[in-house]
C-alpha cells in the first residue's frame, strides 16, 4: 500500500502520539482569537471539558458563560453574529446541537449567521458517561440542515486546522469532537480544505479484491491498521478520510467507487444518516456500488470503557477486518 | 426620539390607522394569516419606526442603527406594513403577503427583505437574539446608546428559552436591551390565563432583574414616555408590559382569541358574516371607528 507522505511517519508505531480532538479545538480557538478580535466564545457550563478554557483564560472579555442553557446559547450567538462577532458555541454534542437544533436551524442557519457550533464528547467513545451522553445522531441532524458545514476531525492536529478554518469561513459550521485521546495521524503539512477528502492510503494494484474505505472522525487509524492485515489476505484497501461529511467530496468518493469492488464507510455514529448515508445517497444516484456502512446499528449506546464499546460495536481494527473478510469469504 | 406635541401624536395615530388598513388589505389578499396581534401592535410599531428608532430606510444595514427583533414572527403583517409605509420597500408589495415567490412570507425571513433583523416564527428565541445583539454592541462600546428592542408576545413567555434569556439579560445588566411584551392575553387556543397562566407577570420579570413598566399599548404618549424611561435605566435591562387589545381598531375583531390566527373572511361570525368581515373592518378604520359617515363625502 502507498501511504500519503504528509501523514505522521509513526502511523503504525505503538508509540504514536495521542491526543483528544478537543485539545486541538481548544488550541485552535485560542489562536483564532489571537488572529481576529471578532472571535468570541460561549460555554454552557462545560468550559474545561470542551477546552474552551484556553480561550476563556486568554480573552476573558470575549468569553461568555451562559449557564446550562444551550437553546439560549445558540440564539444569543446568532445575535452576537448579527452585530459582527464570530461566535463559537461550545457544549457536548448531545446538548448542542442535540437539544438546540431548532434554534440552530432558525436563528443561525436560516438567518445566515456566522456562528460555529462545537459539539464535544460525540460518539460511543464517551464511554462510561453512558448512552444519554453518547451523541450518535448529530451528523445526521446537522447534515440535513441547509447552509451547514459538518466537520468530524480525525485527530487533534486536524481539529485545530478545522477550528482555524471555521473562524475564517463566513457561515455556520458544525464541528464534532471526541473526549478520548486518539492517535495523531496527520501532521501540520496534511491538507485541509472545504469539501476535500484525503486519499491517504492507496491499495497496491496486484491484489484479487479491492475495497475503498471511507472514514470520518477518528476512525482512520483503526481502518489503516485493518488495511495492513487485510492486504496479507489478498484484499487491497484504499482509504479516503473525509473530515467534512458536508459538503461531501463527491469527486473523491466517485473516483474511489470507480476503482474498487466495494465501498465500506466507517463512523462513530448511527449507520443511518451520517457518513454512510451521505456516501450511499451519492453512489445510489451517480454510480450504483455496493456500500457497507459500519457504525451503530439503529440503537442507543451503553456504558463501558471506550475500547470495549468500539470493539462491541465493531468499530475497532478487528471489527473492520471481520466485516470485510466476511464479504469476500477469505 | 423627541418630545412630541399633541399634533405630532395625532399624526402618529393617523399613520397607525393607515398601517391597520394595510394589514386588513394584506390579510384579505393572502386569505390566511394572523389578525389580532398585528392590529393590536400597530400603535407601538408606528411609534418605533416613525419616531423612536435610530435607523435609515435608505440604508437598512447602517451599522449604528438600533435593532428591532420581532420575536413572535406571526404578527409580521404589522412589521411588513410599517416597514413599507416607512419606505423600506414599496407599499404595493404588501399585497403579495404569503403568495408564491413573495419576499413577505407568513413568518419573516431576514435575508429576503430590507429592514428585517431576524427570521422568526418558532416562538421564544427572539429575546435570546436581542440579548446577543445588546451584549455584542456593549462589548464594542460599554456606554453604547444603540438600543435593541425585542417585541414579544405574552403567549411565547410559555417557552422556556424566554426565561433562559431573561436570566442572562439580568446577569449581564444589559442597559441597552428594551423588551416590549404585547400583553393582549390571548393565544391560539384561548386566553393565556386559561391555557398556561403568566401572572403574576410583573413580579416574575422583576425577579429576573428587569426594570418593569406597564403601559396602555394604545396610548402613544404613554408608550413613548415608558421607552424614554427605559432608555434612562443604566444598570438593568428593561421590559415594558404593553397592555393591548387584540384586534384593536376594528371592534368586530377586538378581544376575541378566535381572531388570533384567522384573517378577515375566515373568522367567527358573531358580529359579521365572513364575506363582510374585511369590508366592515376597512370601513371602520376609514371612518375613524364610525365617527365619520362615508356618506358625508
Amino acid at each position: 500500500m502507498k501511504i500519503a507522505s504528509h501523514l505522521n511517519p509513526k502511523l503504525f508505531d505503538e508509540g504514536i502520539e495521542k491526543a483528544p480532538t478537543r485539545d486541538g479545538f481548544g488550541e485552535g480557538l485560542r489562536e483564532a482569537g489571537e488572529k481576529d478580535p471578532k472571535v468570541v466564545a460561549l460555554s454552557a457550563d462545560l468550559v474545561e471539558s470542551t477546552r474552551a478554557n484556553l480561550f476563556a483564560d486568554a480573552f476573558p472579555d470575549r468569553f461568555i458563560e451562559v449557564g446550562v442553557a444551550e437553546q439560549n446559547m445558540a440564539s444569543v450567538a446568532s445575535g452576537l453574529a448579527a452585530v459582527g462577532k464570530i461566535p463559537f458555541i461550545t457544549s457536548y454534542a448531545m446538548f448542542s446541537p442535540g437539544r438546540n437544533w431548532e434554534q440552530i436551524r432558525t436563528t443561525i442557519a436560516y438567518n445566515e449567521r456566522n456562528v460555529k457550533i462545537i459539539g464535544a464528547h460525540s460518539g460511543i467513545s464517551v464511554g462510561p458517561d453512558g448512552a444519554t451522553h453518547q451523541a450518535l445522531e448529530d451528523m445526521a441532524i446537522m447534515r440535513a440542515m441547509p447552509n451547514m458545514i459538518v466537520i468530524a476531525p480525525v485527530d487533534a492536529v486536524e481539529a485545530k486546522k478545522a477550528t482555524l478554518w471555521a473562524s475564517t469561513y463566513d457561515g455556520p459550521v458544525y464541528i464534532r469532537l471526541g473526549r478520548e485521546k486518539v492517535p495523531t495521524v496527520t501532521t501540520i503539512g496534511t491538507p485541509f480544505q472545504l469539501g476535500q477528502g484525503g486519499l491517504w492510503i492507496e491499495k497496491d494494484d496486484d491484489l484479487p479484491h479491492t475495497v475503498g474505505v471511507i472514514t470520518t472522525g477518528s476512525m482512520f487509524h483503526s481502518a489503516a491498521s485493518a488495511a495492513v492485515e487485510l492486504e496479507k489476505k489478498g484484499i487491497g484497501i484504499s482509504i479516503l478520510h473525509l473530515p467534512m461529511v458536508k459538503p461531501l467530496d463527491t469527486a473523491g468518493v466517485l473516483k474511489l467507487a470507480e476503482s474498487h469492488d466495494i465501498i465500506v464507510t466507517v463512523e462513530e455514529h448511527q449507520r443511518n444518516g451520517g457518513l454512510g448515508g451521505a456516501v450511499a445517497e451519492l453512489l445510489g444516484e451517480e454510480r450504483p456500488t455496493k456500500v457497507i456502512r459500519l457504525g451503530i446499528d439503529d440503537q442507543f449506546g451503553q456504558t463501558g470503557e471506550p475500547e470495549e464499546l468500539l470493539k462491541h460495536y465493531g468499530l475497532d481494527k478487528n471489527g473492520i477486518i471481520n466485516k470485510i473478510t466476511e464479504v469476500f469469504g477469505v | 426620539m423627541n418630545y412630541l406635541s399633541d399634533g405630532e401624536i395625532a399624526r402618529l395615530e393617523h399613520k397607525a390607522n393607515e398601517i391597520r388598513q394595510s394589514i386588513i388589505e394584506m390579510l384579505m389578499a393572502a386569505g390566511s394569516g394572523h389578525t389580532a396581534g398585528p392590529l393590536g401592535m400597530a400603535d407601538i410599531f408606528t411609534l418605533l419606526y416613525f419616531d423612536v428608532l435610530k435607523h435609515d430606510p435608505k440604508n437598512p444595514d447602517w451599522q449604528d442603527r438600533d435593532r428591532v427583533v420581532l420575536s413572535n414572527g406571526h404578527i409580521c403583517p404589522v412589521l411588513y406594513a410599517t416597514l413599507a409605509h416607512r419606505g423600506y420597500f414599496p407599499v404595493e408589495e404588501l399585497l403579495t403577503l404569503r403568495k408564491f415567490g413573495s419576499r413577505l412570507q407568513g413568518h419573516p425571513h431576514r435575508t429576503a427583505l430590507p429592514g428585517l433583523e431576524t427570521s422568526s416564527g418558532p416562538l421564544g428565541s427572539g429575546l435570546s437574539q436581542a440579548v446577543g445583539m445588546a451584549l455584542g454592541l456593549r462589548m464594542d462600546n460599554p456606554y453604547t446608546s444603540q438600543y435593541v428592542y425585542c417585541l414579544m408576545s405574552d403567549g411565547e413567555l410559555q417557552e422556556g428559552q424566554t426565561w433562559e434569556a431573561m436570566m442572562m439579560a439580568g446577569k449581564e445588566r444589559l442597559h441597552n436591551l428594551i423588551a416590549i411584551i404585547d400583553r393582549n392575553a390571548i393565544q391560539i387556543d384561548g386566553y393565556t390565563e386559561d391555557i398556561m397562566p403568566l401572572e403574576p407577570l410583573r413580579e416574575k420579570l422583576e425577579a429576573f432583574n428587569f426594570d418593569v413598566q406597564e403601559v396602555d399599548g394604545h396610548n402613544i404618549r404613554m408608550v413613548l414616555d415608558a421607552i424614554g424611561k427605559a432608555q434612562a435605566v443604566y444598570s438593568q435591562p428593561s421590559v415594558i408590559i404593553a397592555h393591548t387589545i387584540p384586534g384593536k381598531g376594528v371592534d368586530i375583531f377586538e378581544r376575541d382569541f378566535h381572531w388570533h390566527g384567522n384573517p378577515p373572511g375566515k373568522g367567527p361570525e358573531n358580529f359579521a358574516k365572513k364575506n363582510d368581515q374585511g369590508r366592515d373592518a376597512l370601513k371602520k378604520l376609514r371612518s375613524l371607528s364610525g365617527s365619520i359617515d362615508p356618506a358625508d363625502y
